[in-house]
């Protein structure tokens, strides 16, 4: 099981500019699998973004526009992206701030179809 | 709001702060022997005698079945429901080990955000800890007193 989702995070590092990938439990905020670089905080990013994402989710419900699909944090020195994967999962990146966005959204949306 | 009270000033800062981050519902700060320092969101005083009891005992098992399998005492546990989560875990400081019990809802915490602000909380009351030798121990025979004091103080009495 651990070898799917480590495949699935293959899938979004090798795109240039990413520096790390997790699969994250959406409820609890943990850490199923990374590839991180160095100086990334695995869990606190895992824990944050879950909670994040979870709240934008039941805001995007209550405004009537149904699930999110894709999650987009642009910050000056990079950004997280994120999708969920399946009923309990989360992929998320974190990139450096020239990255293709629209190629890591593509391979995110692959490695959830493959981790979910 | 979350209301927090602590018998012992140092710890009100770094709880405070972690009850907003972690968004944890209530929280009890205890010495191994159950001695209540600090609590967060408790209404009755008799909810936070049974807590502190039944939390260090947990804690004390957990540590018995870790000596008999050869092993350092579980650091944490954490037992989720349908709705919500027990969290507890044990750790040093100049004022001795402490133990913390966090219970929060689900729809708003996670057990990665109370694992996260927990580190946080631990490094505030190890630097907000009072120094070694202002410990002291609790008799069997002040434990009593100690505890309806601690309540008082807990529940403004």
């Amino acid at each position: 099981m651990s070898g799917l989702y480590m495949r699935a995070l293959d899938m979004v590092t090798r795109v240039r500019g990413v520096r790390g990938a997790m699969v994250v439990a959406r409820s609890d905020g943990l850490v199923v699998a990374e590839q991180l670089m160095e100086g990334i905080k695995g869990s606190t990013v895992a824990a944050l973004t879950a909670s994040l994402t979870g709240r934008l989710q039941r805001a995007m419900m209550a405004a009537g526009l149904g699930p999110s699909q894709f999650w987009h944090l642009q910050c000056e020195s990079g950004a997280v992206l994120a999708v969920p994967a399946g009923e309990g999962l989360l992929v998320v990146a974190v990139t450096e701030p020239e990255v293709n966005v629209g190629l890591v959204r593509l391979e995110l949306l692959r490695a959830a179809e493959a981790a979910g | 709001m979350t209301t927090v009270r602590a018998v012992e000033t140092w710890i009100f800062d770094p709880l405070t702060s972690y009850v907003t981050e972690a968004q944890a519902r209530l929280v009890l700060l205890m010495t191994p022997a159950g001695q209540v320092l600090a609590q967060a969101g408790f209404s009755r005083a008799v909810d936070v005698m049974s807590a502190s009891a039944l939390g260090a005992a947990i804690m004390a098992s957990t540590a018995e079945l870790a000596r008999q399998l050869g092993q350092q005492p579980f650091s944490a546990l954490n037992h989720q429901g349908q709705r919500h989560g027990i969290f507890l875990s044990g750790f040093a400081t100049n004022r001795g080990p402490l133990i913390v019990l966090v219970v929060y809802e689900l729809e708003v915490s996670s057990l990665g955000l109370v694992q996260l602000f927990l580190e946080q909380l631990v490094a505030d009351l190890r630097a907000a800890s009072p120094k070694a030798g202002a410990t002291r121990k609790v008799l069997a025979a002040d434990f009593e007193r100690e505890l309806n004091e601690s309540l008082n103080t807990l529940f403004g009495r």
